[in-house]
């Protein structure tokens, strides 16, 4: 008799205790992320955000009254870290969605591993575009948003004799492809174009090649701690030509770490960086020096990876679930917005890229930033156009302009 | 443009191209080469020595006494290591070589922790000069002849003092010279000191121009290591022709068809290299 008086106190005690554990099951939001090697400069304010934004929304409820929970490996910098700790999230941890990688090496190194478990996929970065895959959603800036802003400004104000140097990669290979078409439809014309290995940090000829044919301004696609060795050089040399790029000062806040004027007059279209002076942006630094007091700069990628938590839970709210497949739905059924940094943004359901706010911002002789030009509401077009349409068909592609999808 | 503006342009190439490779190999070859350590920890002194030199520049001390300072800060660095790891794996080759990779990776580590993902950098000095269409930086174009010292130097130190003629002895056969009287573990634990030193020079010297990243060493780990392979055992007429060839056929190389084909150049001239030369190009020179 008392034994079952004990089983019966034991369960009651317990029943309310296991609900309330069930109804706070918390949303497992898998993070891989380059803390450590050579990226790890421009990724620890991203992971930082990230942080950022878990700790707000859990704050004030979770998602749905389910808290967040972070689980972040440390990739390394390392495409095969990447890959092991994919696998290993989907099949020990099995979160509800994956957030994650810098370089564009890494996200196709696991874009394949997602793509065969249907795993939710965000990659919250700036890349060279043409990602158009059921699986993933991508929150940073695009070329036909940042070039198609960029080049033709540049070109009006200096002319049209462009000289690209890129990464010896994807990322610069297709970035620089996106130059190539937008200075050509422009009636422009490239005089040079060098594709620099990762692992070059020596630019003397480089800049002799570029003294050679005197261009109008040169477009900087360089990745890495390396490649950003040019600034200093070019300078030292005395090139004196302006500049374009897409991933410069709004990824690894070059002009902070180089003493001026190594990167005088360039010119850069980020959808945010630390420069930006909106109510949004100041505020949301306010938040974010309060939780990292040290952080050197809040990156243009640093924003892309706090809106994509709230563009996340805004998609999570709108399933009312968390299953993948109805997160996807809601994704792709339209209207997930949410009000970050740059304003507010939109996720497009057709090409599950971002809307943006585009920043033209112009480093001054003494790494100062001026904003000459913004332009609101820049959409993600090119995929939408080129045939790539996620929410009416499943597809795991990434296209270029000149392997655009098959109509 | 005029002939000698090309010729300039060409020579400036290969100079550049030449010192990088003699200054990042130095430290590496003495350590190799006198000691017979494969010191993948050389990165590390290369990085400590652009650090130091960064720090004391914006401290307020006069570049060339920063450099000192840089260089001096990893000889000392190399002479604690020396104390305390690598002077009980001597004779133990791969031992060494995963206690000094450890080495490597714990200082990356902890420097990314304690100092931060990267430190602010330092102008390069002495601004530019023209010639014809082109423009140079003044530093770069010294720096061939920063390195031509270091040799010199080097040469001095090892056939002209005392410590030098202890450190053959002892290199040659070390049995013999303990028996005669000489102390070698202290010789090595110099050498060592000597090799950390010069990798923190080259740091130094490079840190003007280069992005300060706890993994900056990386970036002269390729370099040394092929220019040692190339060079051979022996640090003076190993180094100094390896790298003059190297730089010949990289500048060229990559004037010719990019930064690309300058990267493929050095890494197969080495395959023949070895290939033709199992020793090194240094061993051509030995008179036997």
């Amino acid at each position: 008799m008392n034994k079952i008086r004990r089983i019966a106190i034991a369960c009651a005690l317990t029943l309310p205790v296991s609900l309330a554990v069930m109804a706070a099951d918390p949303v497992k939001l898998g993070l891989l992320e380059d803390q450590s090697g050579n990226f790890s400069l421009a990724v620890i304010p991203k992971i930082h955000a990230t942080e950022l934004a878990i700790e707000e929304i859990n704050a004030k409820g979770g998602i749905m009254g389910r808290p967040i929970k972070l689980i972040h490996y440390d990739t390394q910098s390392d495409n095969t870290k990447f890959q092991e700790f994919a696998r290993r999230l989907i099949q020990v941890d099995k979160p509800d969605v994956i957030f994650g990688a810098f370089s564009s090496a890494s996200r196709e190194a696991i874009r394949p591993i997602m793509d065969k478990a249907k795993q939710l996929y965000f990659y919250n970065n700036q890349y060279e575009g043409g990602v158009c895959d059921s699986n993933v959603f991508v929150t940073g800036a695009v070329p036909e948003q940042q070039f198609s802003t960029l080049v033709p400004w540049l070109m009006e104000k200096y002319g049209k004799r462009v000289y690209t140097i890129a990464a010896d990669y994807n990322f610069g290979q297709i970035s620089a492809e996106w130059v190539r078409k937008i200075v050509k439809e422009n009636g422009g014309t490239m005089v040079g174009e060098e594709f620099i290995p990762l692992s070059v940090n020596q630019f003397g000829q480089t800049i002799q090649n570029i003294q050679k044919v005197k261009p109008d301004f040169v477009m900087t696609l360089l990745v890495g701690n390396l490649q950003s060795a040019y600034f200093e050089q070019q300078a030292a040399a005395n090139l004196n030509l302006p500049m374009g790029s897409s991933i410069q000062v709004g990824q690894a806040y070059e002009h902070k770490r180089f003493k001026p004027p190594a990167l005088k007059n360039m010119y850069v279209t980020p959808n945010y960086i630390e420069e930006v002076d909106s109510p949004a942006s100041n505020d949301f630094k306010k938040r974010f020096r309060a939780k990292f007091p040290n952080e050197p700069y809040i990156s243009q990628e640093a924003a892309n990876a706090y809106d994509a938590v709230y563009i996340y839970k805004a998609a999570v709210e709108k399933a009312k679930s968390t299953d993948m497949v109805k997160v996807r739905k809601a994704l792709e059924g339209g209207g997930i917005c949410t009000d970050g940094p740059q304003g507010k943004v939109c996720m497009d359901p057709k090409s599950h890229h971002m809307s943006h706010t585009i920043y033209l911002a112009h480093v001054q002789d003494d790494h100062s930033i001026k904003f000459p030009k913004v332009w609101n509401d820049i959409q993600p077009y090119w995929l939408g156009q080129a045939g790539c349409n996620l929410a009416a068909k499943a597809d795991y592609s990434q296209y270029t302009p000149s392997s655009p999808p098959k109509k | 443009m005029t002939l000698f503006t090309t010729i300039y342009s060409f020579l400036y190439q290969f100079g550049d191209s030449f010192a990088y490779l003699t200054l990042s190999a130095l430290g590496l070859a003495v350590i190799f080469g006198m000691m017979g350590v494969i010191n993948l920890a050389h990165g590390e002194f290369v990085m400590c020595g652009a650090y130091i030199t960064i720090l004391t520049a914006k401290a307020g001390l006069p570049l060339p006494l920063a450099m000192l300072t840089g260089a001096m800060t990893a000889a000392c660095v190399g002479a604690i290591l020396e104390y305390l790891i690598v002077r009980h794996l001597y004779n133990r080759l791969f031992d060494s070589i995963v206690a000094t990779w450890a080495v490597s990776l714990i200082t990356q580590q902890t420097m990314l922790i304690f100092a931060g993902p990267s430190i602010e950098g330092l102008s390069t000095p002495f601004g530019s000069f023209e010639l014809g269409d082109y423009s140079f930086s003044t530093y770069r174009a010294l720096l061939p002849f920063f390195a031509i010292t270091v040799l010199a130097a080097l040469y001095l130190l090892f056939f002209r003092t005392n410590y030098g003629i202890y450190a053959r002895a002892t290199i040659q056969n070390a049995q013999m010279a303990k028996c005669l009287g000489l102390r070698t573990s202290r010789i090595y634990s110099m050498t060592f000191a000597l090799g950390a030193g010069l990798a923190g020079l080259a740091g130094a010297l490079y840190a003007p121009t280069i992005t300060a990243v706890p993994t900056m060493g990386s970036s002269f780990i390729v370099p040394a290591f092929v220019t040692v392979v190339t060079g051979g055992a022996n640090v003076l007429l190993g180094v100094l022709p390896a790298a003059g060839f190297l730089g010949f056929i990289q500048s060229g190389m990559t004037a010719a068809f990019g930064q690309l084909a300058g990267q493929i150049g050095l890494l197969i001239t080495v395959i023949f290299v070895i290939r033709l030369l199992p020793k090194g190009m240094g061993h051509l020179f030995n008179r036997r």
